[in-house]
């Protein structure tokens, strides 16, 4: 599969748009349907396309393990980290309405980081069950028939 | 009616592909139908104008786990294999039993629900309009759903974050192997390949 021109040149193709797509959903969820969760899965389809086409050691080169983890907990972080500012600025948890002093654009800054985390979350657990998974199986094959035979060969 | 129509032929259709999953037993084909059955339910979710609910159930349902599905199949046989006691008449005539009062108790709930779409179901009466009104002219913000997961709803939508969080976490640790032993492991690996260099 990996070899097949077609499918090398349509990912190189897609990969761009699909991320583009992803963005826009993100960050137009308050005027269109989409928000985080959705922006985050198709964020994530753009990474694993690639790394389906071109390999798994491609993509980790792509988003590193350690960026990867990273992003994971960043995400809530930043979604509880958006509850706390509301709490420093005389709000309730969660509250956007005190975090600038008009409140409706206040709602809109909330809004928007919430989701953001959201997405940057959802992108990282389905590039990381991704890996988890593929990784996985592909590290059992590597043990069984292909460590036999390179250590005939040698 | 013709929301009505073609929702019946979604529904139909989405029968028919449950059962090609209940009856075929290569499992390559069992997880394209599965894919395939997503997308006709996100059909029907655009159809009944929830579109942010068939966004996420073709991108998650259609996309993201048909891949993990995939890739989890790489080490699985290829067939399912067929118990050789799931024939006898017993077990099936208590699965047609229990199947058949089930059933029965759904459809007897479907029938007290309010008509899709109803003005003065009690789900549209409530805190609905509220949100409707003050979503638009105190937030402008014109998607109602943003503004209900995101505001209203934010305390319920940082759990779901955290449980997105928790089951990705969990998964790595399960099968990548962020623990003490796997890591120990590793580490003795290289160390013997060092002595034998």
């Amino acid at each position: 599969m990996r070899d097949n021109p077609v499918l090398r040149t349509a990912a190189k193709i897609l990969f761009a748009p699909i991320i583009v797509f992803g963005l826009y959903v993100q960050f137009h969820g308050d005027y269109s349907p989409g928000g985080g969760f959705q922006a985050g899965v198709i964020i994530a389809a753009a990474f694993i396309l690639h790394g389906l086409i071109f390999g798994l050691e491609a993509g980790r080169r792509l988003v590193p393990e350690w960026l990867n983890l990273a992003m994971l907990a960043a995400g809530v972080l930043i979604y509880g980290g958006v509850g706390v500012a509301g709490m420093a600025l005389d709000g309730l948890y969660l509250d956007y309405n005190v975090l600038l002093p008009d409140p409706s654009a206040g709602q809109h800054v909330g809004i928007i980081l919430v989701e953001f985390g959201v997405g940057l979350t959802v992108t990282s657990v389905m590039l990381a069950l991704f890996h988890a998974f593929a990784g996985f199986s592909e590290d059992r094959f590597a043990d069984k028939p292909e460590d036999t035979a390179g250590g005939g060969s040698q | 009616m013709t929301v009505f129509v073609t929702n019946m032929l979604l529904l139909l259709f989405l029968v028919f592909l449950l059962v090609l999953v209940i009856r075929t037993r290569r499992l390559f084909a069992v997880v394209v139908l599965a894919g395939a059955y997503s997308l006709v339910s996100a059909a029907m979710f655009v159809n009944l104008d929830a579109v942010d609910v068939a966004f996420t159930e073709a991108a998650v349902g259609a996309g993201i786990s048909t891949v993990l599905f995939l890739a989890t199949m790489a080490y699985l046989p290829g067939r399912e294999k067929v118990l050789p006691s799931s024939g006898r008449f017993g077990n099936n005539m208590s699965a047609a039993i229990i199947c058949v009062i089930a059933g029965a108790l759904l459809v007897a709930a479907a029938v007290e629900l309010p008509a899709v779409g109803d003005p003065n179901a009690p789900a549209h009466l409530h805190v609905a309009p509220r949100y409707l009104e003050e979503s638009y002219s105190f937030l402008h913000i014109p998607n109602v759903v943003t503004t209900v997961l995101a505001s209203y709803r934010g305390f319920d939508t940082l759990g779901e974050t955290i449980v997105v969080f928790t089951a990705g976490l969990g998964v790595l640790v399960l099968l990548s192997g962020y623990t003490r032993t796997r890591r120990t492991r590793n580490e003795t690996l290289s160390r013997g390949e060092g002595d034998d260099a």
